[in-house]
């Protein structure tokens, strides 16, 4: 098992003739994800990386079947392509694009919840499961199969994480990076409820940072749902106030948001939290020791 | 991006919000000018992007021009956490009957738009929230409805209003929500929002904030930054795609990714030094980039050391590390630097580097304390 994605994804690419939706694809293809549709109004008839196009998500689903979405399209128009594939009926979206308005996403959360899809991002790499399906910019290599569900709301820092987690021998059940954006499609209880209910996932890596308050409802969550061990971490220790760190949703706003409030929830709630990245790998290794 | 008290006031204005006009000034002499246009008594406000203006000084009365002239010159100039006091906004001072908080913000955990209201106007609303949560009363906004009438009257009879005050109410409530809507605010809110001595509603204090994401579909609101305001290096940055955040510290960070950078100046402060910068030069760390970046870092007189940390995914190592070859070729370079590149084609990354005297390290947590150590030997 694993969780979201797998063998029976059947992928489809909105924005796929794009310089980045193109590059991905053939990036995507090569790992072995099962691309079945690409979609780029006007593009009907064109290849990418053997990959047909078609105008609409719906012509698309109702050709190929495809059962989960990615979208590269730029950010003025990845809400409505959101919208789109839920209108098509996809029931997993992964929104890929940075720097979508902040607005565009109230919309678009609700009415994808109220749809009964799921969306993972905006602003995120996307997700994993070694060896089955990578639906996302991640570097597939750094990945192995293995005990370790992880989930972030970070990219290189996932894939950091990641890399020390396989060259310590635990591989991963699926890695979810959820976006760093203030509003996103899936939060981190999702995912974690999910890895619970996962037989294949033996413990969890979480991986937070400034901003919100995700971790805090999370640890939550944790307290009274997960009984997997997890380790922690929390990105942005050393943020000053008021000032936005690359990520749109990482801000420390009117005292709230601070890594040291994440921090203490997250241990309060059982996690194992780790001093810095480097430690995170470290303290699983231990873990799963036991 | 932030703006100016009297921009969001003017943007209020064309929501129908009745406002106290003023007059922008950058002079003293301009300042005794506009207060003999106005009449009678003044109130002078520092026009910075900072909180706190009022405790720092930066909001006064005068009688008249002379006076005006003297209290302009004191708050011109003066720094506000960090903010040089360029201009001020002279206004005619005003008889309150009654003050209260109106907002509308991004409710993170709501995932939509809420409208806060507090009789508790005209103080640090933070606070309020903070210490009294109860003395906020909020409606949140339907994702796709908006905000409905009933809820700002709604708002109105919470915060005790009565007779024609709570439809005045209700309809500044209505074009906050509108204004925050239509400018992609982050924030839009007057604090506080008075009745007057005529019994007229009049916004006194108002501020928005745009959502950086939405600038593309907001030219207008381009035209109102005040470049002043703004970190000069962080401004080049972002005008090449890069996220750059100056700190207070002497080691300079040059990461990919924004969770890794974050991650990085962490690491730094665990092994006891102060990070200088944030600094994302983004997931690809081209060539061209990385010089970019580089010269931002080492504009900071500051800096005693550099680590660069890249994780190479999808942008291989080599092609990262002859980049970061030339780029220290094309500038020169006096502080020591630490390199962390590990990810695809780390090992021909790392010998590219090698080859040209450059000792790549493995761990984030070893390059951490290594610039730490660097940095020291060379304060």
């Amino acid at each position: 098992m694993s969780i979201l994605v797998n063998n029976q994804t059947r992928l489809l690419v909105q924005g796929i003739t794009g310089r980045e939706g193109s590059f991905h694809t053939g990036q995507m293809v090569e790992y072995g994800t099962n691309v079945v549709a690409g979609v780029t109004p006007g593009g009907l008839g064109k290849d990418v990386h053997g990959v047909p196009v078609f105008n609409t998500v719906s012509d698309a689903v109702e050709k190929t079947d495809a059962n989960t979405s990615i979208i590269y399209v730029p950010a003025p128009f990845a809400a409505d392509a959101i919208y789109e594939a839920t209108d098509a009926g996809i029931k997993l979206i992964i929104c890929i694009t940075e720097g979508v308005p902040t607005l565009d996403m109230v919309g678009v959360y609700h009415y994808v919840k109220e749809a009964g899809a799921r969306l993972i991002g905006p602003n995120c790499p996307g997700l994993i499961t070694p060896g089955e399906a990578k639906v996302g910019i991640m570097p597939g290599y750094i990945h192995e199969r293995g005990p370790v569900g992880l989930v972030s709301r970070s990219g290189t820092l996932t894939y950091e994480v990641v890399n020390a987690l396989t060259q310590a021998g635990l591989g991963q059940s699926s890695a979810v990076g959820i976006g760093g954006d203030p509003i996103i499609g899936t939060n981190f209880i999702d995912v974690l409820d999910l890895f619970q209910n996962d037989p294949e996932t033996e413990a969890i890596v979480m991986i937070g940072e400034i901003g919100g308050s995700d971790e805090e409802q999370a640890a939550e969550f944790i307290k009274n749902n997960v009984t997997k061990p997890m380790v922690g971490f929390i990105a942005g220790q050393t943020a000053p106030p008021g000032k936005r760190m690359g990520h749109a949703g990482a801000i420390i706003s009117g005292g709230e948001g601070t890594a040291a409030a994440k921090i203490k929830a997250l241990e309060a709630a059982g996690v194992k939290v780790a001093d810095t990245a480097a430690g995170v790998a470290d303290i699983m290794a231990q873990q799963m020791k036991k | 991006m932030n703006i100016h008290e009297y921009q969001a006031a003017e943007i209020l204005q064309q929501y129908g919000i009745p406002i106290n006009a003023g007059i922008v000034c950058d002079s003293a002499d301009a300042a005794a000018d506009a207060a003999q246009k106005i009449g009678g008594k003044v109130v002078i406000k520092a026009q910075v992007h900072s909180g706190g203006r009022g405790k720092a000084g930066g909001v006064k009365l005068a009688e008249g021009p002379d006076d005006a002239r003297k209290v302009a010159s004191e708050i011109l100039g003066i720094d506000i956490s960090g903010h040089i006091v360029n201009m001020v906004l002279v206004a005619p001072a005003v008889d309150i009957q009654r003050e209260v908080y109106l907002g509308a913000v991004i409710d993170r955990d709501g995932r939509g738009v809420t409208v806060m209201a507090s009789a508790e106007g005209g103080v640090d609303i933070e606070e309020v929230a903070r210490d009294t949560p109860e003395k906020i009363h909020t409606e949140t906004a339907h994702p796709h409805l908006g905000l409905r009438d009933y809820q700002c009257r709604r708002l109105a009879f919470k915060l005790g209003l009565e007779g024609k005050q709570v439809g005045g109410f209700a309809k500044i409530a209505k074009a906050v929500f509108k204004a925050f809507i239509e400018k992609d605010a982050g924030l839009c809110e007057i604090n506080p929002l008075i009745i007057n001595g005529d019994g007229e509603w009049q916004a006194i204090d108002s501020k928005i904030t745009i959502d950086d994401n939405a600038l593309y579909r907001q030219k207008a609101a381009e035209e109102l930054r005040d470049l002043r305001e703004e970190n000069e290096i962080e401004v080049q940055a972002r005008a090449h795609g890069i996220s750059f955040v100056k700190l207070d510290g002497n080691i300079g960070c040059m990461v990919n990714g924004a969770g890794l950078s974050m991650a990085t100046m962490d690491a730094v402060k665990f092994q006891g030094g102060e990070p200088a910068n944030f600094l994302d030069v983004g997931g690809g760390a081209s060539a061209d980039q990385v010089t970019l970046a580089l010269n931002l870092v080492l504009a900071e007189p500051d800096v005693k050391a550099v680590l660069i940390n890249i994780f190479g995914g999808i942008t291989r190592c080599d092609v990262v590390a002859q980049g970061l070859l030339e780029a220290m070729g094309k500038i020169d370079v006096k502080v020591p630097f630490v390199i962390r590149l590990i990810g695809t084609n780390q090992a021909e990354g790392q010998k590219l580097l090698a080859d040209a005297g450059i000792t790549v390290v493995e761990r984030m947590d070893e390059a951490a304390k290594q610039v730490v150590a660097a940095a020291e030997g060379a304060a």
